[in-house]
């Protein structure tokens, strides 16, 4: 009985968490262009997604932003992290906590604030401002994942690759890269992640020229969400599902419990 | 370890200058400044003198001699005051939600954190698995489902109870913020609660404990540093968002949020004001941290944490 | 990357060689002159504002079809309301190149010295614009593009007496508490209350202003949701009984929802037309005027008025559309039979005491005044609590 109302529970909570995506995924086949009245299935939706050149392009731009972002904010994240470890204990907490303050701060206040800054300088609004805010924004999530792989380090194996007669270079790619790789690739898809799904901050710093996807997806709240759109999400749900499972398999398959654990997302 | 590898920082450092000390330093000047309309003789004009002009110059062609120049107040700060309603009642919203996603929360993360390895990982999965989908066209579909023809309605509709009015009422606001940020409470009490041993309760109910004891005296203890970061990842976005109560609040229930947007890019363009009402949010954001922080029983590693 | 620089290559060349009909836009504009010169332009306009192509057979895309005709790259973006496209503007970080705004808009950027003047040798086609519509103040910066006036679109089967309707008062009935959808703009909600009182929609009266706030406030806790192009979609599905829009937009959602209806109260409405400017800071100013031009081609305008239903200033477009909507009084009403008034851009000061009222109304929750005291004291009692219970601990591990 206990067990039933323990599972019942978690069905409740699960079935909270997914109504939604189930409200999408069906719309996405339903024939009618209305939301609350069913049409017929049909996989129109898909194949006019197509022919949509708003919504196609705005993926690409959200792809691309994400991408250089992220990539950048890992280059730019590790050496931060590399850095900010060997500092001297009190400029090591003031750097760190000025670094939280993207995270901790409301989103909504990051983006006026970079939009004042981008504004100020006379900036076009377009990839490069959109590029700028995202990683601005994913940095310290590189950071907060690379830093404790640091701490793990065991500190000696770089004196001891010096000793061996490695430059500091060599030593970096051969020892540290290796020990806290698991951390920047967390961090760099934490970073691709956050990207994708940003919303707020994109809204103050995108421009004519350049639209991701939430921001489409926004103006179309305001009227009707086109059921294209919902095709769109069911696929990406779907793709993201298969992502998911290839890599818990492939996890569990190595039988290497924790390694993502903090990982993907939190 | 080596003083060489500091220097790696140094790119970083100066994004950060740029990038978040800047910014914020703008929000400052921004919220401290306004354009003050001046005559020719660089006299500054009060409202009544400046409509008394307008309304002169309104018949003619001619431009109006008034020039507009960047000038320290404490206007917008002082307005600000005016707007603490709207702050006080995003922050009670903000905080039912938070309290509903521990109440939620809480047992789910337990019961998780007691699972085989192998179920941890696909409920875990599964829990993150709606933060991909975009949270707009999520929050969205509960439109689809609370509307008064929606599916929820429906439903009940064929038991013969209802309709009910659900959407654009505070209580669909609150829903909309606990659904988004539910994961955000979920995450880091459960990656706090797999560090509980079972040995530790085991030692705790074979000393004598019953399970209730156990509860308040071993696993909420333990899991406190999880319900403070928990707290601080719902309760932050929830008072600040500004599109749940515009979907879900019919824009009858303006939240902070939407307060500051509306100054920037909405219909009443004021951005002095906007940064203004910014910068007590950000301070009513750091107050609020604090108190969350003392949770914590003072334990200075933040890091990591956050996640 | 590469490949893309190809394909528009080969498109390029394949659009050379092989010109389009083009017979369907005046063959005399030069169309082509900024083809292969990577030219760019940003258009905001309106949400559903434009032909756009659903997918269905025979739809016009008006923006791919420039954009075949002239080889100018469009960004096409929307806004939901004159004080948003303003606030875009203004907040400077967006460069448009074409922007829609309606009336009293374009007089405020004027006055604000936000417009480009238009070169109308660029715009040969403003000769089809009805002079009835070229208002002088806004001459030369834009050149219309659609009228209409604001209405009240209800649902048949939730109002029981259609003579209510003829007044606003209608709005401010408690009878259709929650089912009452308002204008999400500073502009329009007033207007609705002044008209409503009497007073004219362009006062600078602050008295007057006052009472029609104060009106806007009495009738908020009956309104189920401020909203801009929302309301298509929560009239279409039902959702309200009431919602004072736009006329065109009145006849696509009577098309979508058969019980819905329009009218149009007595005490007078407002009457706008919307209109292309190119605002200051446009990057390329005569990529604009050919876009302008473009929207003012008898076919482009017949396509686009077809598919937004407002009504044209186009006079070759109007009488290529069928009689019943020539004759159709909701598209082209008899002027002379409803009251209306247009808006003008008011003095700055009144803007500002407008947009003051609008987010006080706006931001007028009904939360009890004990909410802030209670909220300050009780956040210092937890933090007194915690401490107090610290420093007992650590006392108690002291001893």
């Amino acid at each position: 009985m206990k067990k039933f109302a323990k599972n019942f529970y978690i069905f409740l909570v699960f079935l909270f968490l997914y109504a939604p995506i189930g409200v999408l995924i069906v719309n996405s086949f339903n024939a009618s262009k209305s939301r609350s009245v069913w049409g017929g299935f049909t996989f129109d939706w898909y194949s006019k997604l197509l022919h949509d050149e708003t919504i196609l392009k705005s993926l690409v731009t959200t792809l691309v932003v994400a991408l250089v972002a992220s990539v950048i904010s890992t280059l730019l994240g590790t050496a931060a992290a590399i850095g900010i470890f060997n500092m001297k204990k009190n400029m090591r907490s003031l750097i760190l906590n000025i670094s939280y303050l993207p995270i901790i701060n409301p989103e909504i206040v990051t983006g006026v604030s970079l939009m004042l800054l981008f504004v100020s300088f006379k900036m076009d609004f377009g990839y490069i401002t959109l590029i700028l805010a995202h990683i601005s924004f994913c940095v310290p999530y590189v950071i907060l994942n690379v830093l404790p792989k640091l701490r793990q380090m065991d500190k000696h194996l770089i004196e001891a690759a010096l000793d061996l007669g490695c430059n500091r270079w060599q030593a970096f790619t051969k020892v540290t890269l290796p020990e806290i790789m698991p951390g920047v690739i967390t961090g760099f898809l934490m970073s691709v992640t956050y990207s994708v799904d940003d919303f707020v901050i994109s809204y103050f710093t995108h421009g004519s020229k350049a639209q991701t996807l939430s921001i489409t997806i926004y103006s179309m709240t305001r009227r009707k969400v086109s059921p294209k759109v919902n095709a769109l999400s069911t696929l990406i749900f779907v793709a993201v599902l298969t992502i998911l499972i290839i890599v818990n398999v492939a996890d569990a398959k190595r039988n290497s419990p924790k390694k993502y654990k903090k990982g993907v997302k939190a | 370890m080596n003083r060489k590898s500091r220097w790696a920082a140094g790119p970083y450092i100066l994004w950060m200058i740029i990038f978040v000390i800047v910014p914020l330093v703008l929000i400052g000047v921004f919220a401290f400044t306004t354009d003050a309309p001046f005559d020719e003789n660089s006299k500054r004009l009060t409202q009544e003198e400046l409509a008394a002009i307008e309304e002169e110059y309104a018949e003619t062609d001619e431009e109006l001699p008034v020039t507009y120049k960047t000038v320290f107040t404490w206007d917008n700060i002082l307005s600000v005051s005016q707007y603490l309603p709207v702050l006080f009642n995003s922050a009670w919203l903000a905080l039912i939600a938070t309290a509903i996603c521990l109440i939620i929360g809480y047992p789910l993360a337990y019961f998780m954190s007691r699972f085989r390895a192998s179920s941890q990982r696909l409920v875990q999965m599964l829990i993150m698995l709606p933060m991909w989908m975009n949270f707009l066209l999520r929050t969205y579909a509960w439109m689809t489902l609370l509307e008064k023809n929606g599916w929820i309605n429906r439903i009940f509709g064929l038991i013969g109870v209802g309709p009910f009015e659900m959407i654009n009422t505070q209580g669909a606001v609150v829903l909309g913020m606990v659904y988004n940020y539910l994961p955000f409470m979920i995450l880091p009490l459960y990656s706090v609660m797999t560090k509980i041993e079972n040995h530790t309760i085991e030692a705790a109910q074979d000393l004598g404990a019953g399970s209730i004891r156990v509860f308040t005296k071993v696993v909420i203890p333990l899991s406190m540093p999880g319900i403070a970061s928990g707290i601080t990842m719902v309760f932050v976005p929830a008072v600040s968002t500004f599109i749940i109560s515009r979907m879900l609040g019919g824009g009858t229930n303006m939240l902070i949020g939407d307060l500051i947007d509306l100054q920037f890019l909405g219909n009443a363009y004021n951005p002095n004001l906007g940064a203004a009402i910014s910068l007590v949010l950000m301070v009513f954001i750091l107050l609020c941290m604090s108190i969350t922080n003392q949770l914590d029983n003072g334990d200075e590693e933040m890091e990591g944490k956050m996640l | 990357m590469k490949r893309m620089i190809l394909l528009t290559l080969c498109l390029c060349t394949f659009i050379s060689v092989f010109p389009i009909s083009s017979s369907a836009y005046s063959e005399d504009y030069d169309w082509e002159r900024f083809k292969g010169k990577n030219a760019e332009i940003n258009v905001y306009n309106w949400g559903e504002y434009i032909s756009i192509d659903e997918g269905n057979e025979g739809d016009y895309d008006t923006v791919s079809e420039f954009e075949k005709l002239t080889g100018i790259n469009v960004n096409y973006t929307t806004f939901a309301s004159n004080e948003e496209l303003y606030a875009k503007l203004q907040s400077g970080g967006a460069n448009y190149d074409v922007v829609i705004p309606s009336d009293y808009m374009i007089g405020r950027l004027i006055n604000e010295d936000m417009l480009l003047e238009l070169n109308y040798d660029n715009i040969p086609n403003v000769k089809y614009i009805d002079e009835r519509f070229k208002d002088p103040l806004y001459d030369p910066y834009s050149v219309p593009y659609t009228w209409g006036y604001v209405g009240l679109i209800y649902n048949k089967t939730m109002i029981d007496d259609l003579g209510e309707l003829e007044s606003w008062d209608i709005m401010w009935n408690e009878k259709y508490a929650n089912n009452i959808l308002m204008f999400n703009n500073s502009r329009d909600a007033f207007a609705i209350s002044l008209f409503r009182e009497g007073y004219s929609v362009n006062t600078s009266n602050l008295k007057q202003l006052e009472a029609a706030a104060r009106e806007l406030e009495k009738q908020k806790p009956i309104v189920q949701s401020y909203v801009m192009d929302e309301v298509f979609d929560k009239m279409g599905g039902g959702e309200a009984a009431l919602a004072p829009y736009y006329a065109g937009d009145a006849i696509t959602m009577m098309e979508d929802n058969p019980d819905l209806g329009f009218a149009v109260p007595k005490e007078g409405t407002n009457l706008f037309t919307d209109s292309m400017c190119i605002p200051k800071g446009a990057q390329n100013k005569e990529a604009a005027e050919m876009f302008i031009n473009f929207m003012c081609e008898t076919e482009t305008a017949l396509r686009n008025i077809e598919y937004i239903c407002y009504s044209t200033p186009h006079t070759e477009a109007f009488k290529l559309l069928p009689e019943d909507v020539q004759n159709n009084g909701i598209y082209y009403p008899d002027l002379e039979k409803i009251k209306t008034e247009r808006f003008y851009a008011l003095p700055e000061t009144t803007t500002k005491q407008i947009d003051k009222m609008w987010t006080d109304i706006m931001t007028n929750t009904n939360t009890s005044p004990w909410l802030t005291p209670i909220f300050l004291v009780a956040a210092l009692g937890f933090t007194a609590f915690i401490n107090v219970r610290r420093t007992m601990k650590k006392k108690q591990n002291e001893l």
